[in-house]
């Protein structure tokens, strides 16, 4: 059975294999994996080997780009006919009348989405503990995160479940949980990839991307999911680039900054390490290594989860109970909106809804919102200016490895600190991937590569260069059965 | 004496095709939640696409109004929990609007006056609470999102109308204006124009303001006068007692004429306005507010100014056929085929007003067409048919829908000019009205008129009322002194 999204969709193409010999051995592993890491909120088995069928039926399906390659989606996508919670009892049983912009793309490229994979509720942490529905288990540590929000996704490609899947990625949604579950995880530019369709966290940094095993599957899939959509104003008008022909192998030359204070700041020994060699070995393959400075990053994390929660506090507001998902039956409308949002939000949406209501209200909107915007135009300045003297920007894609679930969801500010590297590239919009790094122990650590915005092909092929000479993303995790 | 302040918070929808951040109809009329899509039912995901043509006759607007129209500006969420708000914010524009300034020319009991405008904006209309008309309404209630996300601006008035007369006469001023250009159908009745007013008093020659109430629920030019009329009153005499007015919104009632407090506002309300991030910055370029501004049709304003100049109108007749575009456009049609612009005014303000008002039917939908109008006016003026005359066949064409000729022809009804006829029956009318005669000899020389009257009567209106004229008074003169 092949096992990469270009080796099944070769495979599918030239009928050496079906696209429902391939679906059912995804529907397979997910049962053989699954019950241990809980990464998957939906299966649709039914329709997945439907499609695979009509797939093998036609000899145009067969040819697209993604032809009978298992897609996982994180639930915060919606999907017509498949249930889409976000990971939130609030959403229990939403069934969209309508596919994201993404999922259309991905259906008429000829992917099977086999399910829905589990989250953060509406993307809201960094470890999936955040889900309504359980938590989800990382394949290298069943008792440790598989990181977030984008876990379950995460998890799934790792566990060899699936060669493919769609995460989003606010302050490291993708990136965090793809470096902590050992596979690639890539944030496109924002407005590089339609949001129509993502259950919003905080629009004005939300982007969808992939989570793939290779460089080379999340180039394969960015292909098929980027480029403008008329139903996203804030979607880039351009034409996308190739983002396979960009994986060249090729460094030579490529300058590729360090911002030392930065990385050495909180970030586990192994971690450094790790990064350390990593940078190394883009040395050893020609490229540049350039000390730079990002001097208004400290204030990253501050800002992140002031606008966060401030655009969360509004996108959320239309979970009232009026029109679909969880509604309390009350006397009054106001006991209505409380019942309704009380008992179908969670305690960390609350949390930030109630922050971000604090951030945008009277008296406090200048000192908090206001400002904090300030900032984010002085951290996208830091990149800017860095950009002026290197192509690239190397960190590590989380200070810590995959740590134990339930360490720190009772102390908030440490779980936030799990996005110290990541949120910078969603606060300036720019494109960044995390590839696998190595090892601290048994689990994985993620090599980060930040580029300007709208130059996503080159960040792909600066990773897909390292990844071609190291071995780590071609080890996947042993699952013990549960 | 206490000195009235007035703004007006005039809301229009704009006539587009279809809603402002989506594809549905902006149709009225049709079944409950029939023109509604993931957009503007708010649903998770979806996101807002900006019509172009909103914008179009947004800044239409503005130019009409002399605003300045910003090359940029940002829209904004304004948050607020309703049913009929089915994203919990609706998209408006708050620190940065389509286009501030701008003024209106207003004018009551003959005096001109500018009265300020502080800004246009554009913002999306909410759906509509049902409360009743359904078997289970004493329990829920019930939303249709047609009307949610149907484009409209709002254009917010200076707090410098003085009169509750000035507002109503703002109010129609602001109506036509937006009618002639094609921004918005004016539809009071239906909601496509709905008018708020911030009301104050303050001691005369005083400079600050007093608290005010907002008045909400005055969709027509009358419920604006009185409601002002009576919330002006009110706060005079809260204030005269030694009171003090309460800061709140009230609403209009008509049937009882009168406001009520509808909600405090002495706690502000907090809706938490920040820039909307699913739109980008709406960037309007100089050349593309020239072109609209070419493609204006010329505004109430200076057609009233025209109508005076070029058809020697008197201001009110001009004014009153100003009124509406369609209004102006029959008058136009029916004098240039007339050849008689005076005429044309008199007989659609007189007349053809009349009976439309009555009935209640617009002039788009008037029975009579200008060019049949203009027929009928040919025949007065060629002295086919008398002054009195006329009017019958006006009322017969009303009804029937037939030319005048063709009434005039069927019965009969041509001018009489037989001198002789005209001789005899005159000589009739003052043999049968010895006294009046008497008295007209006495000096009472109104009697004559009256003596006209009964010789036109005896003859059906038809006779020529020069010839008449003439044969009476040489008939008096002649008769026995």
């Amino acid at each position: 059975m092949p096992a990469s999204v270009r080796a099944i969709r070769d495979a599918v193409a030239a009928r050496s294999v079906s696209a429902v010999e391939v679906c059912r051995a995804a529907l397979d592993r997910i049962g053989a994996v699954d019950g241990a890491l809980h990464a998957f909120l939906r299966v649709d088995a039914e329709a997945a080997l439907g499609r695979a069928a009509e797939i093998d039926a036609d000899a145009d399906l067969r040819r697209k780009p993604l032809a009978g390659v298992p897609v996982a989606l994180k639930d915060n996508l919606c999907t017509r006919g498949l249930a889409t919670t976000a990971a939130s009892r609030v959403l229990e049983g939403y069934d969209p009348p309508y596919d994201a912009t993404v999922v259309g793309r991905l259906r008429e490229a000829g992917a099977v989405i086999v399910g829905k994979t589990n989250c953060d509720e509406f993307a809201m942490g960094s470890s999936t503990e955040n889900s309504a529905y359980g938590l989800t288990r990382n394949p290298w540590a069943l008792d440790r995160t598989p990181g977030g929000s984008s876990g379950g996704s995460a998890a799934a490609v790792a566990a060899r479940a699936v060669p493919l899947a769609l995460g989003s990625d606010t302050g490291g949604s993708i990136r965090q949980p793809a470096a902590l579950c050992g596979v690639v995880g890539f944030n496109p530019s924002y407005g590089r990839v339609s949001r129509y369709g993502l259950i919003a966290f905080a629009s004005s940094l939300d982007q969808i991307g992939p989570i793939a095993a290779s460089v080379g599957d999340a180039a394969t899939c960015m292909n098929v999911i980027a480029g403008p959509d008329p139903r996203d104003s804030t979607c880039a008008p351009a034409a996308p680039e190739d983002f396979s022909a960009a994986l060249t192998g090729e460094v030579k030359g490529v300058r590729i900054g360090v911002p030392r204070a930065l990385v050495a700041q909180g970030s586990d020994p192994e971690v450094i390490s790790a990064f350390d060699a990593a940078v190394a070995t883009l040395a050893e393959l020609g490229a540049r290594i350039v000390d730079v400075a990002l001097p208004h990053s400290a204030h990253a994390i501050a800002v992140y989860y002031l606008l966060t929660t401030a655009e969360a506090s509004s996108n959320l507001a239309r979970y009232d109970g009026v029109r679909y998902g969880h509604r309390a039956e009350t006397a009054t409308l106001a006991e209505m909106y409380e019942r309704t949002r009380g008992a179908g939000f969670g305690l960390e949406v609350k949390r930030r809804v109630i922050l971000g209501t604090y951030v945008l209200s009277a008296g406090y909107y200048d000192a908090y919102y206001v400002k904090a915007q300030q900032v984010r135009s002085l951290i996208r300045r830091d990149y800017e200016m860095a950009f002026e003297q290197v192509d690239a920007i190397a960190l590590p894609t989380s200070p810590t490895p995959a740590f134990p679930l339930g360490e720190r969801t009772s102390d908030p500010i440490r779980m936030y600190l799990a996005d110290v590297f990541t949120v910078g590239a969603n606060l300036a919009g720019l494109p960044a991937v995390s590839v696998p790094c190595g090892f601290s122990g048994a689990l994985p650590l993620g090599l980060q590569l930040v580029g300007p915005a709208m130059h996503d092909a080159m960040v792909l092929g600066i990773a897909d260069a390292y990844e071609r000479v190291t071995p780590w993303s071609s080890r996947a995790p042993a699952i013990p059965p549960r | 004496m206490y000195e009235s302040v007035i703004g007006l918070e005039i809301h229009a929808q704009l006539l587009t095709q279809s809603k402002i951040f989506c594809g549905c109809s902006t149709r009225t009329g049709d079944p409950p939640n029939t023109h509604v899509c993931p957009v503007c039912l708010g649903l998770p995901g979806a996101l807002p696409v900006l019509n172009r043509r909103a914008v179009e006759l947004a800044a239409q607007a503005a130019i009409a109004l002399g605003c300045t129209i910003h090359p940029t500006s940002v829209f904004a969420r304004k948050n607020y929990f309703y049913p009929d708000l089915p994203k919990g914010y609706q998209i408006s524009q708050y620190d940065r609007p389509l286009a501030t300034g701008g003024s209106l020319q207003i004018a009551t009991g003959g005096l001109a006056r500018e009265i300020g405008l502080i800004r246009v904006h554009l913002e999306e209309d909410a759906g509509k609470s049902l409360h009743e008309g359904f078997p289970d309404s004493d329990r829920f209630a019930r939303v249709d999102f047609n009307r949610s996300g149907v484009p409209l601006i709002e254009i917010v008035s200076r707090p410098e109308l003085h009169s509750a007369a000035e507002a109503a006469e703002f109010f129609s001023r602001l109506r036509s204006i937006l009618v002639a250009i094609g921004a918005s159908d004016g539809n009071m009745e239906e909601g496509s124009l709905r008018c708020d007013a911030n009301v104050s008093v303050r001691p005369g020659g005083a400079t600050a303001m007093g608290v005010k109430t907002e008045i909400k629920n005055l969709n027509s030019f009358r419920y604006v006068q009185r409601a002002l009329e009576f919330e002006l009153e009110r706060q005079t005499a809260v204030l005269e007692d030694g009171g003090r007015v309460i800061h709140e919104t009230r609403l209009w009632d008509p049937a009882a004429n009168r406001t009520h407090p509808m909600r405090s506002k002495e706690a502000a309300d907090d809706y938490r306005y920040f820039p909307e991030p699913d739109l980008p910055p709406l960037r309007i370029e100089d050349a593309w507010i020239e072109r609209l501004r070419a493609s204006l049709p010329e505004l109430p304003d200076a057609r009233r100014r025209r109508f005076v100049a070029s058809y020697g109108l008197p201001e009110y007749d001009a004014g009153v056929l100003t009124a509406s575009p369609a209004l102006a456009s029959y008058f136009e049609a029916t004098a240039a085929a007339a050849g008689n612009a005076k005429a044309a005014s008199n007989w659609i303000m007189g007349e053809l007003l009349g009976l439309l008002n009555e009935r209640g039917i617009g002039i788009e939908r008037a029975p009579i067409a200008p060019s049949a109008l203009a027929d009928l006016i040919r025949l007065v003026d060629s002295g086919t048919i008398s002054g009195p005359t006329a009017k019958a066949v006006f009322a017969a064409m009303y009804t029937s829908g037939r030319g005048a000729r063709a009434i005039v022809d069927a019965e009969g009804l041509a001018r009489v000019d037989d001198e002789a006829l005209i001789a005899r029956t005159v000589a009739g009318v003052l043999a049968a009205n010895e006294r009046a005669v008497r008295q007209y000899h006495e000096g009472k020389r109104q009697t004559f008129g009256f003596l006209v009257g009964q010789v036109m009567t005896a003859m059906q209106g038809r006779a020529n009322t020069e010839i008449v004229n003439r044969l009476v008074r040489r008939a008096l003169e002649e008769g026995p002194a």
